[in-house]
């Protein structure tokens, strides 16, 4: 099958891969550079545990063609910490107890963030649709919306 | 959340350090930042993928398998069928000696629901192995399918499952487990209201986030290392051991980070055919279900239907309570036998009944082998009781709540499996939730206590 | 044509365990040179949590901070079996397999304390912290650290331990049903209030009260965690799920999340959960198996809710909004009842 040269930067470095034609950029990530943060729950678009940030958009990587991201700046949930410092989501999640199998969270983290990069103050309604393309089976997702909530708040106390 | 201290005060030690307290969790560091390794997440050079061809009959006679297409499909490596696995009759259960063996790990001379394995393709790629898959060409002889429960215990019904020979699975007890406490017919005879129900479920699904799966290594000693995501590591290796003929240290199972369970993941499905593949190849093996997989071919949570009639008081006393469960277990009994044996001693619920009169079919069907679910045996039995309380309530004029109270059981009661009744709470329960919800009841039932039979 | 408002109760209770085989679980404990301690198990963290509740189990048996146990488990090459993760057993039977294994260990510790602090090792406390100490005099104290180094390089003693659980294998009687196919029992109540528009038969779940009773909250976060998210099950149970919509027809089954059904997280009834404690007598400081019940009591109370508010009974589950709309047309009228 013909191959395709792709670069773009994961987390601020940079990658040059070449892709099957059609191969997914979930598939890339995971099994090519070893970037296991986004998902496999569903490879249908329907669970959102794939999701990464595409150019500061929120994108479903098992419905992302690795081809199209040439050029592009993504983010996943395994870049989000700073030296070693949890981004507000990640320390918002945990104090929040919103994890329980963990398997969603790489996935929540992305399209919560999302959320916060454009709206740094979301209502309890923005919060619910950013996540509402996420499955979560464990939490009954009350916790998960407090924590995101909850990082908003922190973010909003740091920057003031 | 919030903790209701008051209540057994004295029954709980509080000079404890660690226990009781709100202490984060370890995993919780590994979740947010995506460094969980779930199974999924290894990968190994030379990584194969399985693939399974499945009946699109619900019952079939299989006339021939070809594969020789599916053989020459660019990046196939190995096609398995039934012939080539050991012991290919299995149940997950005669491990502790519940049989008999019902379930192909390949189908061999039929298909007994819509979905069951036929062939495993072991290709280069999940592409290469589905598009092969697709190419397998399997000559079927339809038969009549039994689909529902009536349909199975109709006379005359086809077989289901020649390993039982009969369409429900046979207890030492006969065609159910049964409990026989006090005297029914004589309860029902003293009654002033009798009222039998039916309550009927269909079947649900576990639906974790992770799919069921797991990878296979084959290692340098000769061993395999199996990273998987099932609920029991030994129930795996022990069922692989017997269905492979393999001695289990030759067997390694890892897990123990897993994307929900919730009692999908009990079964021993894709562990032993992967770890077939990987010895027949000599290569690391992938078997993961897709999401539709997971959805329609993976056990669900089983359908049942049931009928309770109860004989009941004017003051509110249950006298007699008389249980028919089915479950529908499909085509295998995977755990079903035991989930219907724990249906039977769950009823009557958590009321004192003197009589009770319970029968628990485990029934067979061409469908989706149902198995374990959260609540498994109890959860639909719960639902049928619990709306069947509602319904005497208001029979008789009484609160549902208070009727309740009435007859619940409490410490020292003999249930009708002849277990005495130890630390019920029930009681208390149903006071707190009066109290949470403003739901008024009489003074005499907020004084109860599960700890005496005395205040009422 | 209207919303119609009900509310509706149910009680449960729930089993422990699986005892069809013994239910068996083993655990071993040991600690390394500087006093931190192995747990080593087969049991399967499902994501309820169970690492984290068997380190609190030790760290309590033994009497060192939680931080200071690693839970080394589901793999066949270290641990000793478990039969599995499933019939609300994790806690109970594989927190019982620890509690034994650590108290030996703990036995041992304190022997070798003893012999450092040239006392009687039935005199000895831990203090929680790391240290043990003479029961009436702290001042007299080793730590936990030093008694390990102690044990591993003058001592020679092996601080560790072996935990198992078994109850006799219960063997129903054919005639009566008598059996013990579980051991202690967690209870539940729960009132749910729902609305429900008989114009399209939708049901919307405003709140569920549930009172839980799961004899000892050994981590309240973590519980916490499996009884909201339980109850949220309960109530997509109720009103949402099947692979088989028309069972037992084998069309339409869902084969992805677009089509099975589960609320959202716009879909969250206001939940409050009550946990009471009546620790059980055979339990690992009390607790019963609360993973599973907690998904059980909102199922009947919704219903029950259902036919408050129009006065329909729908048997069977899920119930959909054309199975109410069915009944109430069967009903010919949707008059409200009330309670």
């Amino acid at each position: 099958m013909a191959k395709v040269p792709v670069q773009f930067t994961l987390n601020g470095s940079e990658k040059a891969e070449f892709v099957e034609s059609g191969a997914t950029l979930l598939d890339v990530l995971r099994d090519k550079i070893g970037d296991t943060s986004p998902k496999a729950g569903c490879r249908q678009g329907t669970c959102g545990s794939c999701s990464v940030i595409v150019d500061g958009e929120l994108r479903l990587s098992c419905l992302t063609l690795a081809e199209t991201c040439e050029g592009a700046s993504i983010v996943t949930t395994a870049g989000l910490a700073e030296g070693g410092v949890l981004h507000p989501l990640q320390r918002a999640f945990m104090d929040a107890f919103a994890t329980q199998c963990g398997f969603c969270t790489p996935g929540m983290i992305m399209a919560a963030k999302a959320l916060l990069d454009r709206n740094p103050d979301p209502s309890r309604d923005e919060v619910v649709e950013a996540i509402a393309g996420n499955i979560c089976r464990c939490t009954g997702y009350e916790p998960i919306i407090e924590a995101v909530l909850s990082a908003a708040r922190s973010n909003s106390i740091s920057a003031a | 959340m919030e903790l209701r201290k008051t209540y057994f005060a004295d029954e709980r030690k509080d000079d404890l350090h660690e226990i009781g307290q709100p202490r984060p969790r370890s995993d919780a560091l590994g979740h947010v930042t995506g460094k969980t390794a779930f199974f999924a997440d290894r990968s190994f050079p030379g990584m194969l993928h399985l693939k399974m061809v499945r009946s699109p009959h619900h019952h079939a006679r299989i006339r021939s398998i070809d594969t020789s297409a599916a053989q020459k499909h660019p990046g196939v490596v190995r096609i398995l069928t039934a012939k080539d696995v050991p012991h290919n009759l299995y149940t997950i259960l005669i491990l502790i000696q519940v049989g008999p063996e019902d379930e192909h790990v390949l189908a061999e001379d039929k298909v007994r629901w819509k979905g069951e394995a036929v062939v495993a393709v072991l290709a280069e790629t999940e592409r290469a192995a589905q598009e092969a898959a697709a190419k397998v060409e399997v000559d079927y002889e339809v038969l009549d399918p039994v689909l529902s429960i009536d349909a199975a215990l109709a006379p005359g019904a086809p077989i289901v499952n020649e390993h039982h020979g009969r369409n429900y699975y046979l207890y030492d007890s006969g065609e159910a487990r049964k409990v026989r406490f006090g005297d029914v017919e004589a309860g029902f005879a003293a009654a002033d209201h009798i009222l039998e129900q039916s309550y009927a479920s269909a079947p649900i699904e576990h639906a974790p986030t992770e799919t069921t799966g797991c990878i296979v290594v084959p290692e340098g000693s000769g061993r395999f290392t199996c990273y998987t995501n099932t609920q029991a590591m030994f129930f795996t290796l022990d069922n692989t051991s017997i269905i492979l003929q393999m001695p289990g240290q030759q067997l390694h199972m890892v897990g123990g980070t897993v994307g929900g369970g919730f009692g999908g993941k009990v079964d021993v499905i894709v562990e032993p055919i992967a770890i077939l593949g990987a010895k027949l190849t000599g290569r690391p093996v992938s078997f993961v279900y897709s999401r539709e997989e997971e959805m329609q071919i993976s056990s669900p949570r089983a359908a049942e239907k049931l009928v309770i009639k109860d004989g009941v008081m004017k003051d509110g006393r249950i006298v007699a309570r008389h249980v028919k469960a089915y479950i529908d277990a499909g085509a295998y009994s995977r755990h079903s036998p035991y989930g219907a044996q724990k249906s039977a001693a769950h009823f009557p619920g958590p009321y004192t009944i003197p009589n009770v009169w319970v029968d628990s079919h485990c029934v067979y069907t061409n469908r989706t082998p149902s198995s374990a679910m959260r609540g498994f045996g109890v959860t639909i039995g719960d639902f049928a009781l619990e709306v069947q309380m509602d319904k005497l309530a208001r029979l008789i004029g009484m609160d549902p709540l208070e009727f309740r109270f009435v007859n619940a059981y409490r410490d020292g009661d003999m249930k009708a499996h002849r277990q005495p009744t130890e630390g019920a709470a029930l009681v208390e329960c149903m006071q707190e939730a009066a109290r949470a919800a403003n739901w008024p009841i009489d003074e005499r039932f907020m004084a109860m206590s599960s700890r005496t039979r005395e205040g009422l | 044509m209207a919303i119609r408002h009900g509310r509706g109760v149910a009680a449960i209770n729930y089993p422990t365990g699986m005892n069809l085989g013994g239910d068996p679980t083993q655990a071993l404990v040991h600690s390394t040179p500087t006093g931190n301690f192995m747990v080593s198990l087969s049991s399967v963290d499902l994501g309820q949590g169970m690492k984290q509740i068997m380190a609190q189990i030790c760290a309590e048996t033994i009497g060192v901070p939680t931080e200071r146990v690693i839970v080394d488990t589901a793999d066949t090459d270290t641990g000793p079996h478990c039969m599995g993760t499933f019939a609300s057993r994790g806690t109970h039977r594989a927190g019982n397999a620890v509690i034994q294994a650590a108290r030996e260990a703990r036995q041992v510790m304190l022997e070798v304390a003893a012999e450092a602090l040239e006392v009687d090792a039935g005199d000895l406390e831990t203090d929680g912290t790391g240290n043990i100490q003479v029961k009436g005099a702290p001042s007299k104290s080793i730590s936990i650290f030093d008694t390990a180094l102690i044990a591993h390089f003058k001592l020679g003693r092996s601080i560790s331990g072996r935990g198992m659980f078994l109850v006799p294998r219960s063997y129903p009687e054919a005639a009566t049903g008598a059996m013990k196919p579980s051991t202690c029992y967690a209870h539940a109540c729960t009132v749910a209030d729902v609305e429900v528009d008989d114009e399209t038969g939708e049901v919307t779940v405003l709140s569920v009260k549930n009172v839980f009773e799961i004899g000892r909250a050994l981590n309240p976060k973590m519980v916490e965690q499996q009884l909201v998210g339980g109850s949220w099950m309960g109530i997509s149970h109720a009103l949402y799920e099947t692979t088989e919509p028309y069972y037992p027809a084998r069309e339409h089954g869902p084969t992805d999340f677009n089509e099975y059904l589960m609320p959202g997280p716009g879909d969250l009834a206001k939940t409050e959960v009550i946990v009471l404690e009546r620790p059980a007598a055979d339990g690992p400081y009390g607790a019963k198996g609360p993973g599973e019940m907690c998904a059980n009591p909102q199922i009947p109370a919704i219903a029950n809710a259902i036919f408050d508010a129009v006065g329909v009974r729908i048997d069977t589950l899920p119930i959909t909004p054309e199975r109410i709309l069915r009944a109430l047309k069967a009903d010919g009228a949707a008059a409200h009842r009330g309670r």
